[in-house]
């Protein structure tokens, strides 16, 4: 049975027809066309799909698509600014080096931004609790850490 | 040393904003008009006769447009054995083998079909270990080879072996020897961004085809004898290569599900997309082979080493991809690492039904290494030495021919181990057990690329445009590790134009000249290489058209300030004089002449000049190709004779640990680890090299194994194959680079991708003997090995 939805999708307010099965981030991908959200286990495991509902993050790929009828969810795509602009914790990950194949980089940055949203000054077991869900095979999570915590000064530091 | 402008600096990611912002275009991403989903149906027993295949049900589904089985197609064979089919016909030798496949509307009517097809198998007796796969009477995985010759047992017709020296002599001048039986387990490269690619025919028959891979030009080749046996001979294949979401060596063959995708897309004329899930990447992609490896070695009162005999049986699977080749590289340090005369290495590659393996990261390398370093450890031990200062006595030097004919033109091993020993503070530190341990490992490696193939060539192709941009076509795949980074570094710096205006184009078959494939830690050699010599040729091109058109561009600049200040008047300096082609120099996009004035006017920006070559009569457009292949030697395998490599890596990693008695439990305190790179082309894409490979190493250290029961993969998701965390890597790493200015390398610098997790392991197990007192032989080095080995103690 297909039923209609709607939710704020980065700032707008989005409907789609959705199958009970769907999840979130079939919606996301094929329907709406935002690629950003990556699938990379399907299981909840791996953390590439992760994106904010209601300021949380969650595995879009576990999420089912009903669920987010009324809510708010910010994905990838959401947090660049005006005029190709990223956003800080965006350009903390291109300034410290924490990007390689970049699979993991845009869940690896929703959860990120979901600590830093909610904890402004993580110390760095925090930063790393915060990110536990998120696997990266190429980096060693050590530059991912660092612009982290690069971001929460720069957050902090902005008036 | 040089003065660099861009070489050393943290140039960052040309790819790296895009990735952040979730723009990067994966596998995953891409979508052709009209496209299909294909899907494949594998087998259900490890050995087995098939029976029969029942499509019909699946053919009558509503969206399905193919449905295809070995009898329906053509035959098409594959990997460099020729013993692997597309599609099987007769028998399954594993668990992943392709018995069917379906090109459907959507991925969900796909996958429905697969469910509806039915397969009539009658098992067969099955092998599940290379030592059974060696017993009498075995059943063979392969009755016959690949031109129909009948077999008689599973051993692979591949000889990779090494003799020097005398090992009798070396044997009777040992006063100490220690020997010991090391394995390793399967291990996936777990790319985050799983395996796929899209196949997709023109009218006129030729096939582009979208794929996961670091072999493009391979590839191609691969794909344009598919495409012969497929009764379209002479037709070409494209290879395009998105971005990739991880490669570790999972992309240095060509794929069972890149033909199947290319025999759906000739059936329906449609183009046909396959990507793998995670449990599908987990049990049906190749991982690394797991290894057995004995090791003696012997040295004198003086803790000189006077042999070594080494050993190793592989597990190849029931087919042959390139991993086969791993000892090929196993030789290097099994001849190579430490001085060591006499000499004896030999590999036996055996057929099994277990799934069959390819290439990652270090290719042999760790396997081997992990049995040389453990029993370093070990020999240490029976000569009463400390390990630290044992390989030291026996660490190579630059300037010498090792027994393999490796010749070492630049070595800093000295200084790594050095550096990692102040590190863990060794002194004080080892020998103290109570829990706590440290312990070290070394490596060598390929460090100039490494020929494996009659060509180990790469091509780059730079064309300047009416801007000053220099648009980039090569063939090495970025796959993360940065490999457009330090291109976009290379070109800058040795042009003489900024990191911003170059351009570095998508790797793609039709566009890009030809190129061995990103394998070898070879890519920023070989980048940095083609970058020179191509660089080299568009200055002296520019240069030239210079002479002329230099001076009417600076007489421009003066006429212009003159025109504004009247009484502006130019240096006595006779420019057209002085505009000769070795006086210019260009650097940061604006040419000049080295010893004119430096006033702004005196200078002319790159695009300007070049708009002045190409809009005239007769005019020029400045392009230039180059084709690179380095100097080093393909090796007699058979003998184990030849200088594989241009230069070659050298590295220590050091571990400090702790060890739970209670639970067996290892926790990291931290590491140490030191590499010889010859120079720091970019130190965070450097680092983040190493630290991503450490942690790999971390991982096959201490937990990663694809767990099989008799054949079956058991932990096909990330739940039960666990790769590090942010928490197991919750551990400070110390690192330095050794800087050796090596003479073959792109300004001084070796290859660097593989040797981060190469001594990771050893490196980790001896921490834990000083630690506890007990060496596990068998990686993964988990909990319950050390409890048991605690046990016996």
């Amino acid at each position: 049975m297909r039923i209609n939805i709607s939710f704020m999708l980065n700032g707008s307010e989005v409907v789609v027809e959705v199958e009970g099965h769907h999840r979130l981030i079939d919606v996301l991908r094929d329907q709406l066309g935002l690629t950003g959200t990556k699938e990379g286990c399907g299981k909840g495991e791996c953390g590439a799909c992760s994106v904010l509902v209601d300021g949380r993050a969650v595995n879009a790929c576990l999420y089912p698509a009903l669920e987010a009828e009324g809510r708010s969810v910010t994905t990838i795509e959401g947090l660049r600014g005006p005029n190709n602009e990223l956003s800080t914790v965006q350009q903390a990950f291109v300034d410290q080096g924490a990007i390689q194949c970049g699979f993991c980089t845009p869940g690896m940055i929703m959860s990120a931004k979901a600590l830093l949203d909610s904890n402004p000054d993580p110390t760095e077991e925090e930063i790393r609790s915060a990110l536990l869900g998120n696997l990266c095979r190429c980096t060693g999570y050590v530059q991912i850490v660092e612009a982290v915590r690069q971001a929460a000064v720069q957050l902090r530091d902005k008036p | 040393m040089t003065d660099f402008h861009y070489i050393g600096k943290e140039t960052k990611r040309p790819a790296g904003p895009d990735k952040a912002a979730g723009k990067a275009h994966y596998i995953h991403d891409l979508v052709r008009p009209g496209m299909l989903f294909g899907k494949i149906k594998f087998s259900e027993h490890p050995h087995a006769h098939i029976k029969n295949i029942d499509i019909s049900r699946a053919e009558r589904l509503p969206g399905v447009k193919a449905v295809i089985t070995a009898y329906n197609t053509p035959e098409l064979r594959i990997g460099f054995l020729r013993d692997n089919f597309a599609l099987k016909k007769d028998k399954v030798r594993q668990y992943r083998d392709e018995v069917a496949a379906v090109a459907a509307t959507d991925p969900e009517t796909a996958e429905e079909a697969i469910r509806l097809i039915t397969v009539e198998y009658e098992p067969l007796p099955g092998i599940f270990s290379p030592h059974d796969a060696l017993k009498d009477g075995a059943p063979l995985v392969h009755e016959t080879d690949a031109r129909g010759r009948a077999r008689s047992d599973n051993v692979l017709p591949l000889r990779f072996h090494h003799e020097s020296g005398d090992l009798e002599v070396g044997r009777s001048a040992a006063s100490h020897s220690a020997e010991g039986e090391f394995s390793t387990p399967l291990v996936q490269q777990c790319c985050m961004g799983t395996a796929g690619c899209i196949a997709e025919f023109s009218m006129s028959n030729n096939l582009t085809i979208w794929a996961k891979t670091q072999i493009p030009f391979l590839a191609q080749r691969d794909f344009n004898r598919a495409l012969s046996d497929m009764g379209l001979g002479g037709r070409n294949t494209r290879v395009i290569v998105p971005t990739l979401g991880g490669g570790f060596g999972s992309g240095l063959d060509t794929h069972t599900y890149e033909y199947i995708a290319i025999l759906l897309a000739f059936q329906t004329g449609r183009p046909v997309k396959i990507v793998y899930t995670r449990d599908e990447e987990f049990a049906f992609l190749s991982p690394r082979q797991s290894t057995h490896t004995r090791i003696i070695q012997g040295c004198d009162s003086e803790g000189r080493l006077t042999f070594r005999h080494v050993e190793v049986l592989q597990d190849n699977g029931a087919y042959t991809s390139w991993g086969a080749t791993y000892p090929s590289v196993m030789m290097l340090p099994a001849t190579s690492l430490y001085r060591v005369p006499n000499v004896y290495f030999d590999s036996k590659l055996v057929y099994t039904n277990n799934t069959y393996c390819q290439a990652m990261r270090g290719y042999g390398n760790p396997e081997l290494t992990w049995a040389l370093e453990s029993n370093m450890d070990e020999l240490a031990g029976e000569a009463g030495i400390d390990p630290a200062d044992f390989r030291m006595i026996n660490c190579n030097e630059p300037g010498e021919t090792t027994p393999m004919g490796l010749k070492v033109s630049t070595c800093g091993l000295k200084e790594c181990l050095e550096s990692v020993a102040e590190k863990l503070d060794w002194k004080k530190k080892h020998g103290k057990g109570k829990r706590r341990g440290v312990g070290m490992a070394s490596l060598m490696h390929v460090g100039g690329s490494g020929r494996i193939y009659r060509s180990d060539a790469s091509g780059l192709i730079i064309k300047l445009d009416d801007f000053g941009n220099a648009n980039v076509y090569y063939g090495g795949i970025e796959m993360g590790q940065g490999l457009h980074t330090f291109l976009t570094q290379a070109v800058a710096e040795a042009l003489g134009i900024r990191p911003e205006n170059v351009i570095i184009n998508p790797t793609d078959t039709g566009t890009c000249p030809w190129d061995v494939g990103t394998h070898a830690s070879r890519g920023a050699f070989m980048a940095g290489n083609t970058a020179i010599l191509a660089a080299e040729k568009l200055r002296r091109r520019i240069f030239e058209f210079a002479e002329e058109l230099f001076p009417k561009e600076v007489a421009k600049n003066i006429k212009k300030l003159q025109k504004k200040d009247p009484d502006f008047k130019a240096p006595d300096f006779d420019v057209a004089a002085a505009a000769k082609r070795d006086r210019f120099e260009l650097k940061d996009g604006f040419i000049f002449i080295k010893d004119a004035p430096a006033e702004g006017y005196m200078r002319v920006e790159l695009g300007r000049l070049l708009r002045a070559i190409h809009f005239r009569n007769q005019g020029q457009m400045l392009t230039a190709d180059v084709f690179y292949d380095p100097p080093n030697e393909l090796p007699d395998f058979e003998k184990g004779y030849g200088n594989i490599s241009a230069t070659y890596a050298y590295g220590a990693q050091g571990a400090e640990v702790e060890v739970d008695t209670e639970t067996g439990e290892v926790e990291i305190i931290r590491m140490a680890a030191a590499h010889d790179v010859g120079k720091v082309l970019n130190p965070q894409t450097l680092k983040g090299q190493i630290y991503g490979a450490l942690a790999q190493g971390v991982g096959y250290a201490l937990y990663e194994e694809i767990q099989s029961h008799e054949g079956r993969i058991l932990n096909p998701d990330f739940r039960d194959y666990k790769i590090p965390g942010t928490l197991d890597m919750n551990f400070p790493i110390d690192l330095e680079f050794i800087e050796t200015d090596d003479e073959y390398g792109p300004f001084g610098s070796k290859g660097v991708g593989e040797p981060g997790l190469v001594p990771t392991a050893p490196a980790i197990a001896n921490a834990i003997y000083d630690a506890v007192g007990v060496r596990v032989h068998d990686l993964p080095i988990t909990p319950e090995k050390i409890l048991a080995a605690l046990n016996k103690k």
